[in-house]
C-alpha cells in the first residue's frame, strides 16, 4: 500500500481538528475494512487519524433511547443486554454480518461507513464512478448478481454491505456526529446514507471532519416480534442477496406497528414504507 | 497386520500446530528480498510501454525485472513463461516483477510501475468460442442408431463455472543461491518436476539445484504442473545477489497458477423400458488458452462407468483469452460425473426406477471398453451398506413427496469413480545400529497423510514402532518419487517403502545367516519376517534376533537399501478402478431458495485402507469440497473485459463450517491382490467425484427442479 502519515486522537475534539487540518485523511477504528481497501490501493489515504481510543465504547440507556457508541465492537453491542432485551433485531443482524474476527475488531461507526463490496469498485483496472468520479459504471452491464434493485442510477449500482445498518433504518436510528468547531448533529438513519444519483463517490451525507459519536436508538415494543432474516449464498460470511430486517408491535392481537427494511438491494438500508400501511391494524393471531 | 488398518493420528501434526512445520516462504533465509508481481490489467495485445523509473526510486526498492530486462529462456513447449515478451496473452499476466527489501515497498512500488498495452478484444466468451475436437477413443458400438432407435431417451445439458483451489498456503517460493548451486523452497506437488524446469531455464545441470517441499498447505492440483514464479524467484536472487521470497496474493493466486476448466456438456441416453441402457453419448467442452492446450479428460471414467454397447464420448476444447486451466481434483472426474450421474437420474425419473436400482440393473461387472475384468469392484456391496446407513428404502420416488416441516426433502444418490493408478516410485530406508531408522523418498505431502501413511508401512515392514522411524520427503536429495496427485501416491511410494523394507531384511540376514551357531542359521529369505524390532523365522519364532544385533553381528553401523517400486505386469490383464457410493440428504427452503445438504452417507471401496483416521479426513474433506461444487463455486468473467472478477474468498465462495452438516464414510474394504502387493487403491479424488450430482439430484428430489448449471444457488430455485 501507498506510504501515509498515522496519529492518533484521544478525543473527538483532536481527531476532528486532525482532519480538518490534514487534507485526505481518514479516520480509522476496527479498520476491517479501511485497511483491506488500501492494501487493494482503492483507498489512498495521506493520513489515518487511529479514532480507536477515544472513550467512545458504552452502551448505556439515557431517556427513552439506548445509546451505543461508535467505537463500541460490533460484538460487544451485539451482546449488550440493553441492546438483547431492547433491540434484539438489532443484535441478530450484526451476528449475521461478517465472521466472528471482524465483528470483534469492527465499531459501529466503521460498520455505517464501510464501503460497498462490489468486484468494480476493488479493481483499479475497472471503471467505477464510485472510486474514481466520470469513469463509469462496469457493474451496470456486467456481474451484478449481488447489485442494487431499488434506487440505482446509471452512474452506480453498488449496495450498501451491512447487516447492522438494515435493522438500524428499521429501529429509526438516530446518528450523532461531531464537526469541526465542536458542530455536532442528529442525523436520522434514513437520511445518513445516500443514494448514487449522479455522485455515488459520496457513501453517506457526512461533511469533511465528521465524526460519528454515537448512534441512539428509540425505545420500542418490538421487541418480542422481531427478525433479521439474511438470504445469501453460503451459511456464513456472505454479503446478502437480500436481507430483512422485519418488527411487528402487537397490542391487542392487532398490529400497533410494522416496520421492515431491506439489505442487499440498494446504495442505503431501504425502508419498505408501503409495508406499514398494508399490515398495520391488521388483527393477528400470535 | 500390526499398523496398517489402524487409526494413527498424523505424525506431523505436532510440528503443523505448533509451527515447527515451515511452508515454502516461511525459511529463515539470510537477508531476504522480496519481491512482488505486477500483472496485466488487460487480457490481449501488447505492452507498448512500460515504466519503472518512478517505482525504482522508491526507498528500498532492488531491481524491477520486465520482458526488456529478464532472462530469456529456451522456448519449452508451449507452457507460459513470465517476462519473455511483450505479448500479453491473459489478464493477470506477470508483466514486472518488483524486488524490495520488504513486502510492503515491493507492493507500493509495484502500483507506480507505469504500463500503456496496445489492446485487442479479448474472447473469453465460451459459447461464443470455436470448439477444436481433441483425439479420444472410438465410438463403441453404434450409438447414435441405437440413441435413435431407443424407446427411452433423455437429452440434458449441464455446465460447471471455472473453479480455483484455493488451498490456504498461497503460492510462493524462496530463492537462494551459493555460487552456481540454487536452492529453492517452492509450495509444491513434485520437487523433480521443478528442478528439471529451473535447470533448463538456467541451462545450469540439475545437480546444482536443491528444490525443497518439505509442508505444503493444501495444492489439490494447482501445484502439479511447475507454475512461473519459482523460477521468477529463482531468476530474481540471481540478480538482487540476495536470497528472495516471492510469494502470491490470494487475488493474484487466480491466474498465478491453472484452475478446473469451465465445462459444458451435453449426454444423451437411450434405455429400454426393463431400464437397460442402449446408448450413451457424452459430449464434453472444456476451455483452455490461446498458447497451450490443457484436456482433462471429462469423459474419460463415464466410460466405464455402466454395461452400455453403445458409446461415444467426443471431447472438444474452446480456446479463450485466459490462462491455460490445470488439474483440479478429480479433474475431469468430477465434472463428467455431474453430467452422467445427473442424466441417469433424469431417466430414472422418466423411467420411474429408482435410482440405486437403476444403476444396478446397468451395473458393470467387468470393463464394458476393454472386456478386461477389475481387478476388483465393490460397488455393489457400497450400495449396499451406504443404502442401508443411509434408510434409502425410506425414501419416496416422487419430487416433492418428502418434508421435514416447511422444508422440502430430497435424498439423491451418485456414483464416484476414479483409477486405481501406480507409477514407479523409489524409496530407500537406512537402518543403524543404534536402533534408529531413516525411511525417505522424493514425494510430497500436500495434506492427504503421506507422511503417516509411509510412516506405517514401514513400521509394519520393518516390525518397527512407527515412532522410532522418520520418514522424510520432499526433497530433490531424496529417491525419485512421483509428483503428488492423481490419488497414486500411497499405491506407488508406500509400495516402494515396503519393497525397501523387505530389501532391509534380505540385508539384515545377508549379516547372520552364514554364521554357524546364529539362530539364524541358513534360514530361507522367504522363511523370514520382521516384529517387534526382531528379524526372526516365520516357522519357528524362537529363532530370533534383534536387528541391532544383527548389524552388530555383520560389523556394520547400518544398513540402507535404495528399492525402486513398479505396477505389476499382472495388472495390465486387468482394470484397476476404485468406487463409490455416495448418497446425500438436502433440505430446501423453498421460499427462499435455501440449501442445506443436511447429510451425507459415503461408502467407498479403495483397497485396503492404511489409516482409517486420516482416510476419514480426506473422505470428508472430499464431500465438502463436493458441497462447494454444487452449492457455492465459481470464478466469474467479465467477458467485456477477459476477466476473473471473483478472485477473493468474499466472492468465490467456498462452504464454510455452518454449510457442513453430518458427514459419514464408511469404507467396503477389498482385497486386491492385483493392483499391488499391499492392494492400495487412491482416495483423494475418488470421494468427491459422485457429490455435486448426488446433490443436483436431491435438489431434484425435493423440489422437482432439475438444476444442470453449476452452482445450484438460491436464485436458481426462485
Amino acid at each position: 500500500m501507498r506510504p501515509f502519515k498515522y496519529q492518533t486522537a484521544s478525543t473527538v475534539k483532536d481527531a476532528v481538528s486532525a482532519a480538518s487540518n490534514s487534507e485526505g485523511s481518514k479516520f480509522i477504528a476496527g479498520g476491517t475494512n479501511l485497511v483491506d481497501l488500501m492494501k487493494e490501493d482503492v483507498e489512498r489515504p495521506a493520513a489515518l487519524i487511529d479514532v480507536s481510543r477515544i472513550d467512545l465504547r458504552q452502551v448505556r440507556s439515557e431517556g427513552d433511547s439506548v445509546v451505543i457508541g461508535a467505537m463500541a465492537k460490533n460484538t460487544d453491542t451485539a451482546n449488550h443486554p440493553l441492546v438483547r432485551m431492547n433491540f434484539p433485531l438489532l443484535s441478530q443482524a450484526i451476528f449475521a454480518g461478517a465472521s466472528a474476527q471482524i465483528r470483534n475488531m469492527a465499531t459501529n461507526g466503521g460498520n455505517l461507513m464501510q464501503r460497498t463490496r462490489c468486484v468494480y469498485f476493488y479493481d483499479t483496472s475497472m471503471p467505477c464512478n464510485k472510486r474514481e468520479k466520470g469513469s463509469g459504471c462496469a457493474a451496470k452491464e456486467g456481474l451484478n448478481r449481488m447489485h442494487a434493485i431499488f434506487g440505482w442510477s446509471d452512474g452506480c449500482v453498488a449496495v450498501h454491505p451491512s447487516d447492522m445498518c438494515v435493522a438500524l433504518a428499521a429501529l429509526d436510528a438516530v446518528v450523532s456526529v461531531e464537526g469541526p468547531g465542536g458542530k455536532t448533529r442528529a442525523i436520522p438513519f434514513s437520511e445518513f446514507h445516500r443514494l448514487p444519483g449522479n455522485d455515488p463517490s459520496r457513501d453517506n451525507t457526512l461533511e469533511n471532519g465528521d465524526l460519528i459519536t454515537s448512534i441512539s436508538i428509540p425505545k420500542n415494543k418490538f421487541a418480542g416480534n422481531s427478525y433479521y432474516l439474511k438470504v445469501r449464498d453460503r451459511a456464513s460470511y456472505a454479503f446478502a442477496l437480500v436481507s430483512v430486517a422485519a418488527a411487528l408491535e402487537i397490542a391487542g392481537g392487532k398490529v400497533k406497528d410494522v416496520r421492515i427494511a431491506l439489505g442487499g438491494v440498494a446504495h442505503k438500508p431501504w425502508r419498505a414504507k408501503k409495508g406499514r400501511g398494508v399490515s398495520e391494524r391488521k388483527s393477528c393471531d400470535k | 497386520m500390526r499398523y496398517i488398518g489402524k487409526e494413527m493420528s498424523r505424525v506431523d501434526g505436532v510440528a503443523k500446530v505448533t509451527g515447527r512445520a515451515k511452508y515454502a516462504v516461511e525459511y529463515k533465509v539470510n537477508n531476504p528480498a522480496y519481491g512482488y508481481i505486477v500483472q496485466s490489467t488487460v487480457a490481449k495485445g501488447r505492452i507498448s510501454k512500460i515504466d519503472t523509473s518512478k517505482a525504482e526510486k522508491l526507498p528500498g526498492v532492488l531491481k524491477i525485472l520486465t520482458h526488456q530486462n529478464a532472462l530469456k529462456v529456451e522456448e519449452e513447449g508451449r507452457q507460459f513463461r513470465a517476462l519473455q515478451s511483450d505479448n500479453v496473452l491473459f489478464c493477470g499476466q506477470p508483466v514486472a516483477l518488483v524486488v524490495a527489501d520488504t513486502f510492503e515497498q515491493a507492493r507500493y512500488a509495484a502500483n507506480l510501475v507505469e504500463i500503456e498495452y496496445a489492446k485487442e478484444e479479448p474472447s473469453t466468451d465460451f459459447s461464443a468460442t470455436p470448439r477444436v475436437q481433441t483425439r479420444g477413443p472410438a465410438p463403441r458400438g453404434k450409438p447414435a442408431e441405437e440413441f435413435a432407435n431407443s424407446p427411452v431417451k433423455i437429452e440434458a445439458e449441464y455446465s460447471i463455472p471455472i473453479e480455483h483451489h484455493n488451498p490456504m498456503e498461497p503460492h510462493g517460493a524462496t530463492a537462494f543461491w551459493e555460487g552456481e548451486k540454487l536452492t529453492v523452497f517452492d509450495k509444491s506437488q513434485g520437487v523433480y518436476g521443478v528442478r528439471g524446469h529451473l535447470a533448463r531455464s538456467f541451462n545450469i545441470p540439475e545437480g546444482n539445484i536443491n528444490v525443497r517441499s518439505l509442508f505444503v498447505g493444501g495444492a489439490f492440483g494447482s501445484s502439479l504442473n511447475v507454475n512461473y514464479y519459482p523460477f521468477l524467484a529463482a531468476l530474481a536472487a540471481r540478480e538482487v545477489k540476495r536470497p528472495v521470497k516471492l510469494s502470491l496474493t490470494r487475488r493474484q493466486m487466480f491466474t498465478g497458477h491453472g484452475y478446473r476448466p469451465y465445462t459444458a456438456q451435453k449426454v444423451s441416453i437411450g434405455a429400454d423400458e426393463s431400464g437397460k441402457l442402449r446408448s450413451i453419448i457424452h459430449e464434453a467442452s472444456t476451455n483452455t488458452s490461446s498458447y497451450e492446450e490443457f484436456a482433462e479428460g471429462t469423459t474419460r471414467f463415464g466410460r466405464t462407468l455402466y454395461e452400455c454397447p453403445n458409446y461415444d464420448s467426443p471431447y472438444y476444447l474452446l480456446k479463450t483469452d485466459l490462462p491455460t486451466p490445470t488439474w483440479m481434483r478429480a479433474p475431469g472426474a468430477v465434472s463428467g460425473a455431474f453430467a452422467i450421474e445427473s442424466a441417469i437420474d433424469e431417466l430414472a425419473y422418466e423411467l420411474k426406477i429408482d435410482p440405486v436400482e437403476l444403476r444396478l440393473i446397468n451395473y458393470a461387472e467387468k470393463d464394458p471398453e476393454t472386456g478386461k475384468p477389475f481387478s476388483s469392484k465393490a460397488l455393489r456391496e457400497c450400495f449396499t451398506a451406504g443404502a442401508k446407513k443411509f434408510g434409502w428404502e425410506k425414501r419416496k420416488f416422487a419430487p416433492r413427496s418428502m418434508r421435514d416441516g416447511d422444508l422440502f426433502v430430497g435424498w439423491g444418490t451418485a456414483v464416484g469413480t476414479w483409477g486405481a493408478f501406480q507409477a514407479p516410485a523409489t524409496a530407500k530406508i537406512r537402518v543403524r545400529n543404534d536402533g534408529s531408522l531413516l525411511v525417505g523418498s522424493g514425494t510430497t505431502d500436500i495434506g492427504p497423510g503421506t507422511y503417516t501413511v509411509c510412516t506405517i508401512i514401514a513400521a509394519e515392514a520393518l516390525g518397527i514402532e512407527p515412532k522410532k522411524i522418520e520418514f522424510v520427503l520432499g526433497d530433490t536429495e531424496l529417491p525419485k518419487a512421483p509428483s503428488q496427485g492423481g490419488s497414486i501416491t500411497t499405491a506407488s511410494v508406500g509400495s516402494a517403502v515396503y519393497g525397501a523394507a523387505g530389501e532391509v531384511r534380505r540385508k539384515l540376514l545377508g549379516l547372520v545367516d552364514k554364521k554357524e551357531g546364529s539362530p539364524l542359521f541358513g534360514a530361507a529369505f522367504e522363511d523370514t519376517e520382521l516384529v517387534d524390532g526382531m528379524l526372526r523365522l516365520k516357522s519357528d519364532t524362537s529363532k530370533s534376533m534383534r536387528i541391532v544385533d544383527a548389524l552388530k553381528e555383520g560389523g556394520v553401523e547400518y544398513v540402507e537399501v535404495e528399492y525402486q517400486s513398479r505396477p505389476s505386469a499382472e495388472r495390465q490383464n486387468y482394470t484397476t478402478m476404485a468406487h463409490g457410493a455416495q448418497f446425500v440428504e438436502v433440505k430446501v427452503d423453498e421460499s427462499l431458495g435455501i440449501i442445506k445438504a443436511t447429510r451425507v452417507v459415503e461408502a467407498t471401496a479403495c483397497g485396503r485402507i492404511i489409516n482409517p483416521l486420516t482416510s476419514h479426513s480426506q473422505e470428508m474433506g472430499g464431500v465438502v469440497w463436493g458441497i462447494g461444487m454444487a452449492l457455492h463455486e465459481a470464478t466469474e468473467i467479465d467477458h467485456r473485459y477477459g476477466k476473473m472478477m471473483t478472485t477473493n474468498l468474499a466472492d468465490y465462495h467456498v462452504p464454510v463450517s455452518a454449510d457442513v452438516f453430518s458427514v459419514e464414510t464408511d469404507f467396503v474394504e477389498e482385497k486386491d491382490e492385483i493392483v499391488n502387493e499391499l492392494g492400495i487403491k487412491g482416495m483423494g479424488e475418488l470421494c468427491l467425484v459422485g457429490i455435486p450430482a448426488a446433490i443436483a439430484n436431491a435438489v431434484y428430489h425435493a423440489t422437482g427442479k432439475r438444476v444442470r448449471d453449476l452452482p445450484i444457488t438460491p436464485d436458481k430455485l426462485l
